[in-house]
């Protein structure tokens, strides 16, 4: 097994257990979590190419990942704001409990 | 493949499952906490300090302290007693294990062709800083303009509403 294939592995079983915890957990905020680890999975596959890459001195995977992170963190910040909102409104953070468009 | 990546592998790995398994959201919160300092060990093993250090100022410095802040706000630590699952988990699991299986099974086909171990990149911070500033300036503006938009628009979505209320 070359090393970028043991990276890339690592990245997958992590997406796929964010996939897990989004889609299985009832708490909207265990669902970012989730999310944001398959953010994160796609950021180790992204620096993984970069360093075993034809090309490192180019930075692309990097600035990638960079540019990923910080996209992630504005996408925290709306995400959790929104759920914040939503149990204003509606007492409650399950998932489950929300079959409702109207307010 | 050193031992380091393995430990490392095993850390994140492990952080990430106790992240979306454990019933405490306090204890998940803190859980991805361990798998984002993983996450950042590993960049380093990777050679790339500089994405390392951004993921710990990042994902550790913000985002962990931003759930945490979250789950406060909402009395989320609160164990339901329906279960932390949701109703139809299983099709969930189910289609987790599948996109496992379809990544794995490309990683592993394509082990052969994929280059084996390189020279470790020779990249100080000084190249990144003139690459933010040279190439990639534009993406950079446009970053700027997105975080900036993320904060007003996340403060305006979780403001009290005194109008609607009068």
């Amino acid at each position: 097994m070359t090393p970028l294939s043991g990276y890339l592995l690592v990245a997958a079983l992590l997406f796929s257990i964010g996939l897990a915890g989004a889609l299985t957990r009832r708490n909207a905020i265990l669902v970012l979590i989730g999310i944001e680890l398959m953010l994160n999975a796609a950021n180790l596959n992204l620096i993984a190419f970069w360093r075993y890459g034809p090309h490192p001195e180019a930075l692309t995977g990097m600035m990638f990942a960079l540019f990923s992170i910080a996209v992630a963190a504005a996408e925290a910040a709306v995400g959790l704001g929104l759920i914040i909102q939503i149990h204003r409104h509606a007492h409650t953070t399950d998932l489950d409990r929300m079959n409702r468009m109207r307010g | 493949m050193s031992l380091v990546f393995y430990v490392l592998a095993a850390l994140t790995l492990a952080g990430a499952l106790a992240a979306v398994t454990l019933k405490n959201t306090v204890h998940c919160a803190l859980a991805l906490t361990v798998a984002f300092a993983g996450l950042a060990l590993l960049y380093l093993e990777l050679d790339a300090q500089f994405a390392g250090f951004a993921q710990i100022l990042v994902y550790i410095g913000a985002v962990a302290i931003l759930i945490v802040f979250a789950i406060l706000l909402t009395k989320g630590s609160e164990t339901p007693k329906e279960g932390v699952y949701s109703k139809n988990s299983l099709a969930g699991l189910v289609m987790a294990a599948g996109v496992f299986a379809v990544l794995g099974w490309a990683v592993i086909e394509s082990a052969k062709v994929l280059p084996n171990e390189t020279a470790a990149p020779d990249v100080t911070v000084l190249q990144i800083g003139n690459a933010l500033m040279g190439r990639y300036v534009l993406p950079l503006e446009i970053v700027a303009l997105l975080l900036t938009a993320a904060l007003i628009g996340a403060v305006i979505v979780a403001m009290h509403e005194k109008e609607e209320t009068k």
